[in-house]
């Protein structure tokens, strides 16, 4: 149960070897979580699940568990998330974190991948996150955590098929969060500017990056307040505000 | 027959944190109860959500709350009670609030044997949290009082307990949450009374030491008292605060005015929260001035005053929906018990709060006397401290678990109708005959098919 200071018990991580995602983990294990599932692609033998389980181990929890999940295969994700209560009970907290940066130029010479790009960052959401949300409406409480980002809050020329999936998935949470609206469940949209990871470390820095750990202190954050939408840094708001405003022709001009 | 009424509602307690959905059921009969309880025993175990009984919702946090189960809203639950004056004793329906039975008691020379800061809690609530008022160092809690229970346990059965029949079931039920069955009726002690008046004796106490020193030598003169401490106050004033002491007042002793009706008694709510308060209203400089004029304005000694029964008891009766001040964010409420002999560590608490500036405007001190035999009624004998504070106070959850910590070390433990934020390590190690209540449980419930947020939390 998330308890009346925000801390939960369980935790279950959809993109378990993402950087932001083990982040938020580790912050919500250090508030109090014991119990966490680490849901990725060959979970059961991957190195990068297994150093994240012993970073959480280390940080407190008391159980974590690895779990297989592929973003691409629609069909499997309702029983992921069945069988992620049977492994960790009630999910106080889904942190939904994963998804594929790439690389535009790449995309554009190869369209397959680039969609192949779009279901990892958009339509697996879209079955995973209803099938979380089914749970969490049963349950009658629990928090999605869904990473947004704001290139989909106004796509970039730079980074449009990466946007355009944030896109979807920002307004997919959004929906989701009003359908949930009064059902003890909610979506927690968090959207981050630029943060320096392993997946963006082939693009140059925009302004205000962040840590995954400020990522992580804005959820655990979010969960506490019970807001709906958090930027990260926070100032990113105000920026985005203007943003939107800019003409298309200035915006399309914005650098790469 | 028509059909009971359910809804699926969000419910959160009187701090208003933490909401969770669940269906809400009237039942208006034990077997309305019962069935209730046997369809929710029937789920499969996977699916199982439960079941757990609510009254008026003044616990704080999670305790009668069932997230995605079912909740028995007990206020229609077979309505009634009666007064037996010879014996002094009453029965009531386990949805009858005290404020009710109060309104029909005093009247005719009667007085419930324990009540807590709020007359807004059902006969059910007072057992399952097995409260205790300002007279717990002379009068124990309100389950001290208690002759007989009527329970109905998951597998749809009615029992009857007391202290000689199944003493077992009986005391795990005193403060058990609402976790051992569904308390359906209830047969207590009532004490006799000759006005609805108090006889008060007020003390501004200048620092903790003083009340403390005070409580200890006179307590045994009063059977009610309590001491507000002004918890914003630091250096030499640390812990200063007003120290209320009382009696019920005889007939001989109020306005003559008053002596044609001793027994009058209309308690009102004489204004009401506004529905929306902005977030931060209750903050440290608001609930400094407050401190200091509350204070400055007690009497250093007053004596012999009279004063009505619910001004005396329920002040915060009078403000409905006092719970709204704390904003959208809501409150947490901190009540923790430490034994005699740990004076000092109750004073590094008191420093701890001071020095982080804890706006908390109703901070409670209290002596406690003898425990009852039930393993999770709360009191021991000690000293109690509660006090309000906004959930949304930054760096609140650390400062509680530092001192869930410091109560912990000194024997001490929380009060579980008033927790919405302990760890379960924590409250197992502070209730240590949590084992033997479990094993009553197991024996009533082997499926757990009562269970509340509460317990889910705190894995009871």
């Amino acid at each position: 149960m998330r308890n009346a200071v925000g801390a939960v018990d369980s935790v279950l991580v959809l993109g378990g070897r993402s950087e932001i995602g083990a982040a938020v983990a580790e912050r919500l294990v250090r508030d109090g979580a014991r119990r966490v599932a680490l849901a990725a692609r060959g979970a059961a033998d991957s190195a990068g699940i297994a150093e994240v389980a012993a970073r959480l181990r280390a940080a407190g929890a008391s159980e974590v568990h690895p779990l297989e999940f592929d973003a691409a295969r629609p069909e499997t994700h309702a029983a992921v998330v069945e069988a992620a209560a049977e492994l960790v009970g009630d999910l106080d907290a889904v942190v939904d974190a994963f998804g594929v940066l790439g690389d535009q130029a790449a995309f554009e010479a190869d369209p397959a991948a680039a969609a192949a790009a779009a279901t990892a960052t958009y339509t697996g959401h879209v079955s995973a996150g209803l099938a979380v949300a089914r749970r969490l409406r049963e349950q009658g409480h629990g928090t999605l955590v869904v990473l947004s980002s704001v290139a989909g809050v106004r796509v970039r020329r730079a980074n449009f098929v990466y946007g355009s999936a944030k896109a979807g998935l920002d307004g997919f949470a959004q929906g989701l969060g009003d359908a949930l609206h009064g059902s003890g469940a909610r979506v927690l949209l968090v959207r981050p500017g630029y943060v320096r990871t392993r997946m963006s470390a082939h693009v140059s820095a925009a302004p205000f990056p962040a840590t995954p750990g400020q990522v992580a202190d804005a959820v655990a954050e979010g969960l506490r307040t019970g807001a709906e939408t958090v930027w990260v840094p926070r100032r990113l708001r105000l920026v985005f505000a203007g943003m939107r405003a800019l003409p298309r022709p200035l915006w399309r001009r914005l650098p790469r | 027959m028509a059909a009971m009424a359910r809804r699926r509602a969000l419910l959160t307690g009187w701090g208003r944190t933490s909401p969770t959905a669940a269906t809400v059921w009237r039942p208006r009969t034990a077997e309305e109860a019962a069935s209730l309880l046997r369809a929710a025993a029937r789920e499969p175990a996977a699916a199982r959500r439960g079941a757990i009984a609510r009254g008026l919702g003044r616990s704080y946090g999670d305790a009668a709350q069932c997230a995605g189960g079912a909740v028995l809203d007990c206020a229609d639950l077979a309505p009634g009670y009666r007064l037996d004056p010879g014996r002094a004793l009453v029965t009531a329906s386990a949805g009858t609030s005290l404020a009710e039975l109060m309104a029909h008691l005093l009247p005719r020379g009667f007085f419930l044997p324990v009540v807590p800061g709020t007359r807004h809690v059902t006969v059910g609530g007072a057992i399952g949290a097995d409260i205790h008022g300002k007279n717990h160092h002379a009068d124990s809690s309100f389950g001290a009082h208690v002759r007989a229970l009527r329970i109905l346990t998951p597998d749809g059965a009615h029992r009857e307990a007391s202290p000689g029949t199944d003493p077992e079931l009986f005391w795990a039920t005193v403060g058990g949450m609402g976790l051992t069955g569904v308390v359906t009726e209830a047969t207590f002690s009532v004490v006799p009374v000759e006005t609805s008046a108090m006889r008060v004796d007020i003390d501004r106490v200048p620092d903790l030491d003083a009340a403390l020193a005070l409580m200890s030598a006179h307590d045994a003169d009063y059977p009610y008292s309590v001491c507000w401490v002004d918890l914003l106050a630091r250096g030499p004033a640390l812990g200063r605060g007003v120290l209320t002491r009382a009696r019920h007042a005889r007939a001989g002793e109020l306005a003559p005015a008053a002596r044609r009706d001793p027994l009058a008694y209309a308690p009102r709510a004489v204004a009401a929260a506004p529905p929306h308060v902005p977030p931060r209203l209750l903050d440290t400089w608001s609930v400094r001035a407050f401190n200091a004029a509350y204070y400055a304005r007690a009497p250093r000694r007053g004596r012999g005053r009279i004063q009505q029964l619910s001004s005396f008891f329920h002040p915060l009766d009078a403000v409905r929906g006092w719970n709204r001040l704390y904003g959208p964010r809501g409150l947490v409420q901190y009540q923790f018990a430490l034994p005699f002999g740990a004076e000092e560590e109750l004073r590094r608490v008191v420093a701890a709060l001071a020095a982080a500036r804890a706006p908390s405007f109703l901070t409670v001190l209290k002596r406690l006397g003898p425990g009852t035999p039930a393993p999770l009624s709360f009191p021991i004998p000690g000293w109690t401290l509660a006090l309000d504070l906004p959930a949304e106070l930054p760096g609140l959850a650390a400062l509680l678990h530092r001192l869930d910590e410091r109560v912990l070390a000194a024997g001490g433990r929380i009060y579980l109708a008033k927790d919405s934020r302990a760890r379960a390590a924590a409250v197992h190690a502070m209730y240590p005959r949590l084992e033997e209540w479990r094993a009553l449980r197991s024996r009533v419930d082997p499926d757990g098919v009562l269970v509340s947020d509460l317990a889910r939390r705190l894995e009871l």
